[in-house]
């Protein structure tokens, strides 16, 4: 099936939850949703499944207005962060109860159940009940009794989320997988920028209500068009600093320039926001031209591999990140650099400004 | 402040526990400095939150004792304990502004009214709840009401530890970071002994001095982010340190040589001999390389997974193990790779899940 948004929005007392959001998404898709808590996802996501009806706009299935058409109706599967199972059942009866519920014959029930639980590896649980699991059994369970509906549409809302860090990064790389077996729409919302990337596919970032972008998830992340999807997807957060240009002369917020200044010659007058990634800001001063930052240590933070170094500003806070170990007593004086093509700029209304003169942007 | 010793501990949930699958937390002894920040961390279920109750006095140890310095205070009520907690949801009154807030658990104790002041104001400038302390608390947003949770942790001065118990499971990722960051600096500021549980790697790594790795009620490791990461003392911290963990590879040991699927890695060390025991070769993705055919050990790459700043191959050994490798930022991915290399500096060998020690030569 196909599913498309055409210029939905939602608004409940006035506030508005979701606005005028277009999306299409294609069949056999896996589509994340990206946005901190309150960013529309989830009542994006009520929308879909026809659990609210949209203020405005229209919710299109294989070319079918579906708006208002209750959830009854649709052949859709729902997964929530909280593992929802009977907890009377056996892991065997809670992923049959959907098939029950249709009157699929004994062998087919069988049948499909045994696929799924080989899928999400719980064919050595099927006789146990939901409380004798752990976790990450409990939700492969509510989530093989999502697939085994053979639901056209399955949305997730953040399944992950109350899992052991381990069992998440297991059951991220599964899933793609899962998925890519079933010609279904997959609809995924997380916070996660990182949980996005690894599962792949197309992400739309939302921010207060709006979708700012929808494409190939490594696209979205290399090339965001506006700061606003570039925050949204930058975990560490985004680096950022203004810039003026006026009369060709450029000044920072903070920082300096160490021969650049003819990179950004292009640009019009007026005021920009320079930004970049926590890893593209670096200890060592690269051979070419470069952006440097001084500032002081207030933090290093070591995980073993790599090193999260937060360091204070004259009129900014920013992470660098870097691999192996840096350890920096807070109150340290560092230097930092970045690499002019590792610079994102955005103008004044926060969308990304072509700059011919770096080219290609490649991150 | 404290130091903390756990003597001889174990404890059961079960009434008369006789074999090691009956108790929670397996017989130890356990020694935490005045002063440390130290991490619980461990998959759901490993013991590290009985353990954290026991240190409260929330439960009361089947075996063994507490002491807090010299003074036992096992068996003690919570309340003597003197121990200030931040748990996993807010704990705070909602009818009351910020400032009464923080200020309630000094008042409790009578404490000096300039002192309040000046204690509050302190911790309030620490977490940037300058803006909000004549705010009722319930106007706030969850992320501030965690953060007045940790103030109220906080704010004591003459507690023996404060204990946190996943204390930004709730927080949006992009805050985590600045909260994390927080508590790192309060900690040095403050000199208090903190024990941190979670889950999650990136926190206790990030927070603590110490990590005390957990898995089915024992300690398998106490150790710095580092000796963590470059010299895991078990395959299981191996792997659960590290997204993704360590490679195990099954391997054939011969003094300083490592046989891998008929391929030799000259190590930097001998090995004691070893016979009839499962033995791997340990090694890190970030230490593994993709090379051209011929040089090195055959694999085929199965997968290339774009995390964005990093990709990581999935690669499988002739046998059918599986092998992670970090392709660096800005390399190229050689379409003739067929093998990998291994970094032998980087290599630990394993005997039935633990670290072997080498006979000469340190890594």
């Amino acid at each position: 099936m196909s599913l498309t948004l055409k210029n939905i929005s939602k608004v409940v007392g006035g506030q508005v939850h979701v606005h005028d959001v277009n999306l299409a998404f294609e069949n056999g898709s896996l589509n994340v949703l990206l946005g901190q808590t309150l960013a529309g996802k989830t009542s994006l996501m009520r929308l879909m499944a026809g659990l609210d009806v949209p203020t405005n706009g229209a919710i299109i299935v294989d070319g079918r207005d579906v708006t208002g058409v209750p959830v009854r109706h649709r052949n859709i599967a729902m997964v929530y962060q909280q593992f929802i199972n009977y907890p009377t059942l056996t892991v065997f009866e809670n992923i049959a109860s959907p098939l029950r519920v249709a009157g699929l014959s004994k062998d087919e029930i069988e049948a499909r159940v045994g696929e799924a639980a080989r899928l999400l590896k719980l064919n050595q649980v099927l006789d146990r009940t939901p409380l004798q699991l752990s976790g990450g059994q409990q939700q492969r369970t509510a989530i093989a009794r999502a697939l085994v509906k053979r639901a056209e549409l399955v949305l997730m809302d953040e399944p992950l989320a109350n899992l052991d860090y381990k069992l998440r990064e297991e059951l991220r790389e599964e899933l793609p997988r899962v998925f890519s077996t079933s010609g279904a729409v997959f609809v995924y919302a997380t916070t996660e920028p990182t949980e996005a990337l690894l599962l792949g596919g197309n992400t739309a970032t939302l921010c207060e209500g709006r979708a700012t972008q929808y494409g190939r998830t490594a696209d979205v992340y290399r090339n965001p068009k506006d700061l606003t999807t570039a925050r949204v997807f930058s975990d560490p957060p985004l680096n950022i600093v203004g810039m003026e240009k006026r009369n060709g002369q450029l000044a920072l917020a903070t920082g300096k320039f160490d021969s650049v200044e003819t990179l950004f010659s292009r640009l019009a007058d007026g005021a920009y926001t320079l930004a970049f990634r926590a890893h593209q800001l670096r200890f060592n001063r690269p051979s070419g031209p470069s952006l440097q930052f001084s500032g002081t240590v207030a933090v290093s933070e070591i995980t073993g591999s790599e090193s999260f170094v937060h360091i204070e500003m004259p009129s900014a806070r920013f992470v660098a990140l870097a691999s192996g170990v840096h350890r920096y007593e807070p109150g340290t004086d560092i230097e930092t650099f970045v690499d002019p093509a590792d610079i994102f700029i955005f103008d004044g209304s926060g969308r990304l400004s072509g700059l011919p003169s770096i080219s290609p942007i490649v991150r | 402040m404290a130091r903390i010793t756990l003597q001889a501990l174990a404890h059961s949930y079960r009434a008369a526990p006789t074999k090691p699958a009956d108790y929670a937390v397996q017989e130890a002894t356990h020694i935490w400095d005045n002063g440390g920040a130290y991490a619980l961390l461990g998959p759901s279920g490993c013991g590290k939150t009985t353990l954290l109750n026991i240190i409260s006095g929330l439960v009361n140890p089947t075996r063994g004792r507490v002491l807090f310095d010299e003074r036992d205070v096992t068996g003690l009520p919570t309340e003597s304990r003197n121990i200030a907690q931040v748990f996993q949801f807010p704990v705070i009154y909602d009818t009351m502004t910020v400032r009464e807030n923080l200020a309630f658990p000094l008042k409790n104790r009578r404490m000096p009214a300039a002192l309040i002041d000046s204690r509050v104001a302190e911790i309030a400038r620490l977490l940037d709840l300058t803006p909000h302390l004549n705010r009722k608390a319930r106007r706030l947003t969850a992320d501030s009401k965690q953060k007045i949770s940790l103030g109220r942790g906080l704010v004591r001065p003459d507690v023996s530890a404060i204990l946190f118990d996943e204390p930004l499971t709730v927080i949006d990722p992009h805050l985590k970071w600045e909260l994390r960051s927080k508590l790192k600096e309060i900690h040095r500021k403050l000199d208090v002994t903190m024990i941190y549980v979670t889950h999650d790697q990136t926190e206790a790594l990030t927070f603590a001095d110490k990590v005390i790795v957990m898995s089915e009620g024992a300690v398998v490791q106490t150790g710095t982010p580092e000796d963590l990461f470059d010299r895991p003392a078990h395959t299981f911290v191996g792997h659960f340190i590290g997204s993704p963990g360590m490679n195990f590879l099954p391997c054939v040991i011969e003094g300083s040589r490592a046989i891998v699927s008929g391929h030799v890695v000259q190590l930097p060390q001998t090995y004691p001999v070893v016979r009839g025991s499962k033995v791997e070769l340990g090694i890190r993705p970030d230490f593994v390389q993709l090379v051209p055919a011929g040089h090195g050990i055959p694999v085929r790459v199965e997968r290339i997974d774009d995390l964005g700043r990093t990709r990581i191959a999935r690669v499988s050994l002739p046998q059918g193990d599986q092998v992670a490798a970090t392709i660096p930022l800005g390399a190229t991915v050689d379409s003739n790779a067929a093998a990998i290399a291994i970094d032998p500096s980087r290599v630990n060998i394993y005997v039935d899940g633990f670290r072997l020690t080498p006979e000469e030569g340190k890594i």
